[in-house]
C-alpha cells in the first residue's frame, strides 16, 4: 500500500532541548529540516529541568573544564567514555554563551556575567571542594531554554510537524537510514518522511516504572523504534532514582523535608533508618536511604494495601514550621497524595528520574553499532542526542545539570555532523525501500483488527509494577531473574493489545497502544541487562555485589568495566569496551567513587 | 488564543491529547479530569475554554492550577476552578 511521502534533507524526531538545538544547526545551514513532535515543542519534558546547565565559565570563582571532566568521570563511576566526556565539558562554555545570544534569560551577577551556583558533585581542583558551575534561569531553566531555541528555529524556517507521532525507522537494504514513518494525529494518516539523515531526540522512557518523575509523554519512542530497527541499546540497566517521590504519583518530595526533621516509617510505624544508619538516620545519603526503603518493602514491612511504599512523617513538627519552611510540601501532599502532611504521614517510594543508557552514539552524535569486529561503526544517516542517546557521558550515574549540557552539546554536534554528511551526499535522496511503510501499517492494522486482546492500560501497569518491584533502585539477584520472566510474559500481552476505539481522529487509545510498543522494548532491555550485570556500579546496585576490599562498593572493574549492548533479537547481550582515552589529556584513572 | 476561543467544536480526542504536558504534576491533574469523565460533561463552550486554558505554557498553567497565580483571562475562571477542584 502506498502512503504519502514528504521529502526533507533532515528529519528530527523530538522537539525537546536536543532536537531543537540540532534543528538550529541544520536550518541555519540552509537545509530543509523537519521536526516531528507528539506535543508542542515548549511542552516537551525539558520544561521540567530546574537545576541549570553546567559550564566551567568561572564567573564567580576559578573553574576549569578539566575539573568538570573529572567530576563527570567520577560521577559516572568510570563507565562514561572519557573522549565524549572531555568533548562535552570543553564545549560547555561555547554552547552556553550561544544560548545566551539566542536570548536565554540567565540569572546574572552585578557585573552582568552569568550567575552560577553550586550543585551536587561539581567540585573544583579535581574533587577538592564545591564549585559554582551551574548556570540557571531561576527555577525554570529548561522552560526558558525551550522558548529561546524554539524562537530561533522559527526564525531559521525549521518546519514543525506538531502532534505527529513517529512510528518506525526506515532502513534500506544496506542498513542505511533513509527516513521515518509518522502518523498525523489529526487524521490518523501514516506518512513517510524521506530524508538524507534522521536524528532521534525523543527523550527518556521513565514511564517504564510505576513511580516516575517523568511526564506521561516520556515513553521511549526513539529507543523503541531503534530497537525494532535492529539497533542495539547501550547500558540500559542504569537509571537514576530519587528516594522520595509521592507513591503512586511520582512527584518529588525534596530532601529538605528530612533535613527539617521528617522521619521515614514502615508499616508498624518504626523509624527504620535507625537500623540502617544509626548515626545519620533519615539524613543518610540518597542511595543508603533508597536501599533501606526498598529492603523494608521487599521484606513485607511496606505500607498500604499492596505494601509497596513507606511513610514520610512530619506530623511531629510544629505546623507553623511546616507552613514556613515547607509550604510546597503541604501543597504536594494534598494535591497528589490526598494527605495533609501536618496531620498524616506522606506515602513515598524511590522514584525513577533519568535514563543514563540509550541509543549508542559517539560524541559526534552518530549512532554506532558493532560491525565486522569493530565495536562502534556509524550507521549511515542515523543520529541520536539527549536522554534517548548514550554518548556515553553519564555512564552509570549522571551528575545534576549535566543533562541540559548533554542535550545542548550533543544536539549541536549531531546537527553539525548531519550538515556535513548531507552536504557530502548526491543531490538526489537514496531511494526508499519499496516496503518503506509496510511495517508501520501492519502494526496499525494489527491494532485495528485485534480481537480478544489485552487492555493497554492494564498491560502498561503490569509492566510498570514489575519493573518497580524487580528492577528498581536496589536490585536483588532472585527478583531480577524472576522479573525477566515476568517482563517476557508481559511482552506477549503487549503484542496483542486491543483497543475499542478504532476511529482515526486524535485516537488517544491508539497512540497509547503505540507508545506501549516502545515502552516494552525499553523494559526488556533494562531488566535483561540488569540481570546480567553481576556487579554494583553507580545507579545499578545489587544485593549480591557488596562492598569488599577487592571490589569497593561492589564494583568489579576486572569483569565489568564495559558497556552493555542489548539486542532485541533474542534478547542477546554483548559488550564493548569503555573508552578510557580522552581526546587530549591523560586518562582519569580508576579509583573508588567516594564523596 | 482567539482562534481557540472561537472554535466551538473542539474535538474530544484533541482536547484529551492536549492534556499531555511536559510537567508530571499537570499530567496527574488533567488525567483525573479524564478518568472521572469530566471532559464528557463539559458543554462545547466549556471545552473551547479548557482548550484555550491548555494553551498556557506548563510553568504558568501549573502556577494557576496550584493557586499560586491567577489566570489573566477571567472568562476562563470556570475551567480554572475545575482543575483546582479535582
Amino acid at each position: 500500500m502506498s502512503v504519502p511521502v514528504r521529502k526533507f534533507d533532515a528529519v528530527i524526531v523530538g522537539a525537546g532541548g536536543a532536537g531543537l538545538r540540532a534543528a538550529i544547526q541544520l536550518s541555519e545551514a540552509g537545509l530543509r529540516t523537519a521536526v516531528i513532535s507528539k506535543v508542542f515543542p515548549t511542552r516537551s519534558h525539558t520544561v521540567a529541568a530546574q537545576g541549570g546547565v553546567a559550564a566551567s565559565l568561572g564567573n564567580s570563582e576559578e573553574d576549569h573544564w578539566h575539573w568538570h571532566m573529572y567530576d563527570t568521570v567520577k560521577g559516572s563511576d568510570w563507565l562514561g567514555d572519557q573522549d565524549a566526556i572531555e568533548f562535552m565539558c570543553r564545549k560547555a562554555n561555547e554552547v552556553v554563551i550561544e544560548l545566551e545570544h539566542y536570548g536565554m534569560p540567565f540569572d546574572r551577577l552585578d557585573s552582568g556575567k552569568i550567575y552560577q551556583r553550586p550543585f551536587g558533585g561539581h567540585m573544583s581542583n579535581f574533587g577538592e571542594k564545591p564549585v559554582r558551575r551551574s548556570c540557571a534561569a531561576a527555577d525554570r531553566t529548561g522552560h526558558a531554554m525551550l522558548h529561546a531555541m524554539y524562537q530561533r528555529n522559527v526564525k531559521a524556517n525549521t518546519q514543525f510537524f506538531i502532534e505527529w507521532m513517529a512510528l518506525d525507522l526506515i532502513r534500506d537494504e544496506e542498513g542505511d537510514v533513509v527516513g521515518v514513518t509518522a502518523m498525523e494525529m489529526e487524521t490518523g494518516e501514516v506518512f513517510v518522511f524521506h530524508a538524507k539523515a534522521v536524528l532521534f531526540a525523543t527523550g527518556g522512557a521513565g514511564r517504564i516504572y510505576y513511580s516516575s518523575t517523568n511526564a506521561f509523554i516520556n515513553t521511549g519512542d526513539g529507543v523503541g523504534m531503534a530497537a525494532r530497527a535492529g539497533i542495539p541499546l547501550e547500558d540500559m540497566e542504569f537509571w537514576q532514582f530519587h528516594p522520595t517521590g509521592v507513591a503512586g504519583a511520582g512527584v518529588l518530595i525534596t530532601e529538605g523535608v528530612r533535613g527539617e526533621g521528617g522521619i521515614l516509617r514502615n508499616a508498624s510505624g518504626e523509624r527504620f533508618m535507625e537500623r540502617y544508619a544509626p548515626n545519620a538516620k533519615d539524613l543518610a545519603s540518597r542511595d543508603v536511604v533508597s536501599r533501606a526503603m526498598v529492603t523494608e518493602i521487599n521484606e513485607g514491612r511496606g505500607c498500604g494495601p499492596n505494601k509497596d511504599h513507606v511513610m514520610l512523617d512530619i506530623t511531629h513538627l510544629d505546623p507553623a514550621t511546616i507552613m514556613k519552611r515547607l509550604p510546597g510540601i503541604r501543597e504536594i501532599g494534598i494535591q497528589f497524595a490526598g494527605v495533609d502532611a501536618i496531620k498524616e504521614p506522606l506515602p513515598v517510594v524511590p522514584t525513577c528520574h533519568y535514563q543514563m543508557g540509550g541509543i549508542p552514539t559517539n560524541y559526534n552524535g552518530e549512532v554506532v553499532v558493532p560491525k565486522d569486529g569493530s565495536p562502534s561503526v556509524p550507521v549511515k544517516g542515523f543520529y541520536a542526542a539527549g536522554e534517548c542517546a548514550c554518548a556515553s557521558v553519564h555512564g552509570a550515574n549522571r551528575l545534576g545539570t549535566n543533562s541540559l549540557l548533554d542535550l545542548l552539546v550533543f544536539g549541536k554536534s549531531s546537527g553539525e555532523s548531519m550538515v556535513e554528511f548531507i552536504k557530502a551526499q548526491p543531490a538526489a535522496h537514496k531511494p526508499l525501500p519499496a516496503n518503506a511503510a509496510d511495517f508501520s501499517l501492519s502494526r496499525i492494522n494489527r491494532l485495528d483488527n485485534q480481537k480478544s486482546g489485552a487492555a493497554v492500560g492494564a498491560t502498561r501497569l503490569a509492566m510498570q509494577r514489575t519493573m518497580q518491584a524487580h528492577c528498581g533502585v536496589f536490585r536483588f539477584k532472585d527478583m531480577l531473574a524472576e522479573g525477566v520472566s515476568k517482563i517476557l510474559e508481559i511482552e506477549k500481552m503487549a503484542a496483542v493489545t486491543e483497543i475499542q476505539d478504532k476511529s482515526k481522529v486524535f485516537n488517544t487509545a491508539r497512540l497509547e497502544a503505540l507508545e506501549l510498543d516502545n515502552l516494552i522494548e525499553v523494559a526488556k532491555a533494562t531488566i535483561v541487562s540488569a540481570n546480567a550485570r553481576t556487579e554494583s556500579r553507580g545507579a545499578h546496585v545489587r544485593d549480591d555485589a557488596t562492598d569488599t576490599p577487592e571490589r569497593p562498593d561492589g564494583r568489579d572493574d576486572v569483569n565489568w568495566l564495559k558497556h552493555t549492548l542489548w539486542h532485541r533479537e533474542g534478547n542477546k547481550l554483548e559488550y564493548k569496551p569503555v573508552n578510557m582515552k580522552p581526546l587530549t589529556v591523560d586518562t582519569i584513572a580508576l579509583k573508588k567513587r567516594a564523596y | 488564543m482567539d482562534e481557540a476561543a472561537n472554535d466551538q467544536t473542539v474535538n474530544m480526542g484533541r482536547l484529551r491529547w492536549h492534556c499531555r504536558r511536559g510537567l508530571l504534576e499537570l499530567d496527574l491533574v488533567l488525567q483525573r479530569v479524564i478518568d472521572r469523565g469530566l471532559l464528557e460533561e463539559l458543554s462545547e463552550q466549556q471545552r473551547a475554554e479548557l482548550f484555550e486554558l491548555l494553551h498556557y505554557d506548563d510553568i504558568t498553567l501549573l502556577a494557576i492550577v496550584s493557586g499560586r497565580a491567577e489566570c489573566e483571562e477571567p472568562r476562563l475562571k470556570g475551567m480554572v476552578d475545575l482543575l483546582r477542584s479535582v
